[in-house]
């Protein structure tokens, strides 16, 4: 199988103005940079975007946000980010805040074929409201529903022409789940390699969940927080 | 004298038992890592994806793809794990972490906690705190006794919306180290020169004084 496409133009074609997308990432660590680039360049709005966070003004998704092409984020932090702070307490965008950890196991479940699930976290929070509450082993669960996207956009450090993927560091984080969750799922990576040439024991995300797979031509990798210790 | 931040983890870090998992929030808990104490090795679960954090890297060694919750670079220590979000919070649910220290905004004597929002004024998310506080066996809560305004973060009832309900057991303030039973704040320790009435008069909740109240054991 050949999955790879030529460029980020190729690799978003379908994207449409209101669709949901899934993109990879925490923070700015593991962010699908080039894709977010094209997003931009097609100027899609109305956009529902399901990501950890809202990366910062000027880089990753927060690009999304000063060109107004977001409708609604769902997301578990986004406090690194005014413009998205201002857009939200002015009501110009629509934020749903989930636990991380609920975000994580919905998209993995929408992938999965796990329509939903029962889990603590949120139980007599806000997170609850309107949500069916069970007991088990005498603790008090929430039910959460799986999450699906027109698109999922992640970001590997290796990838094949099958599309399987191996990620590096804390870069994974998301992108293993959003992955298998997206209808159609493109990966961008560093380094692009033919089938055989990755171990099949150090795969983390197997080609099925891969749609199409592309080099990115430039990857930035903005540190948010450079913190050292001293010799 | 109330106990500054570094004051604050060093006297949690004396909870840290041998072999546990502990996962450190971001903030005050995170400076926990620092005062490891001798003879006891734990490994620090950091919630976006790697088990065994060290400590920062040395100017020059930043590495963009190697962070920890709070968006800082660090480093990996030797036998140290990289896994995906689902797979971490499968850690952190399924109680595979021992301890789980976190900041808070309020305390309240039932153990409940605020730590996520301020209506109208602050809202970033929660994050993982919701997983972290409904999961963990173990929950200390590293936090200021009273806000920048002087009043009380040790309520009866929390005002902010709720990250967790009924969860916290331990919290340790710049002023002194409580334990949540019974629907009250039982005090346990004070900070080294601080006393037992400026405590209680920085407790808006229930509080339990015993007989004696002995001074934190630091080495400052």
């Amino acid at each position: 199988m050949n999955k790879i496409v030529a460029n980020p133009e190729e690799a978003l074609k379908g994207v449409e103005s209101n669709m949901t997308l899934m993109l990879g990432g925490f923070g700015l660590c593991g962010i699908p940079e080039n894709s977010i680039t094209q997003l931009v360049k097609l100027g899609v709005t109305g956009l529902t975007c399901i990501s950890n966070n809202a990366g910062v003004d000027d880089f990753g998704l927060g690009l999304l946000l000063q060109g107004k092409q977001i409708k609604k984020m769902i997301s578990s932090y986004v406090g690194e980010n005014d413009e998205f702070e201002r857009q939200m307490l002015s009501g110009e965008l629509d934020v749903e805040l989930i636990p991380q950890g609920s975000l994580a196991e919905r998209c993995r479940a929408g992938g999965a074929g796990i329509p939903a699930f029962y889990t603590p976290a949120g139980y007599g929070t806000e997170v609850a409201e309107g949500k069916e509450v069970r007991e088990f082993n005498g603790k008090p669960h929430i039910l959460e529903k799986a999450l699906h996207a027109d698109f999922a956009i992640v970001k590997a450090w290796k990838g094949d022409t099958e599309g399987n993927l191996i990620f590096k560091a804390t870069a994974r984080n998301f992108n293993p789940m959003m992955a298998m969750a997206g209808k159609i799922t493109v990966a961008e990576v560093e380094e692009l390699v033919p089938a055989g040439a990755l171990d099949p024991n150090e795969i983390h995300t197997p080609g099925i969940f891969v749609q199409r797979i592309f080099k990115g031509l430039k990857f930035e990798k903005r540190i948010e927080q450079r913190t050292v210790r001293q010799k | 004298m109330a106990l500054d931040k570094n004051g604050i983890a060093q006297r949690i870090a004396q909870e840290l038992q041998d072999g546990w998992y502990v996962n450190l929030g971001i903030g005050i808990p995170t400076l926990v890592a620092n005062y490891i104490p001798d003879g006891i090795e734990v490994e620090f679960q950091s919630e976006n994806g790697i088990l065994g954090m060290g400590p920062f890297p040395f100017e020059g060694d930043e590495d963009a793809d190697l962070i920890n919750a709070g968006k800082q670079t660090i480093t990996a220590t030797k036998g140290a794990v990289y896994f995906d979000s689902a797979t971490s919070f499968a850690m952190i649910r399924g109680q595979h972490v021992q301890l789980t220290v976190l900041g808070a905004m309020e305390v309240s004597q039932n153990g409940d906690i605020a730590n996520w929002k301020i209506p109208g004024k602050m809202v970033k998310g929660m994050g993982g705190a919701m997983d972290l506080v409904a999961s963990a066996e173990n929950i200390i809560v590293a936090m200021m006794h009273t806000n920048k305004a002087g009043i009380s973060k040790l309520l009866k009832t929390c005002t902010l919306p709720l990250t967790g309900v009924g969860c916290v057991k331990k919290v340790v303030t710049n002023l002194a180290v409580l334990e949540i039973k019974g629907n009250q704040f039982h005090l346990l320790e004070r900070a080294p020169g601080v006393t037992v009435e400026e405590i209680v008069a920085a407790t808006e909740g229930t509080i339990i004084v015993p007989d004696n109240v002995p001074e934190m054991n630091l080495e400052i």
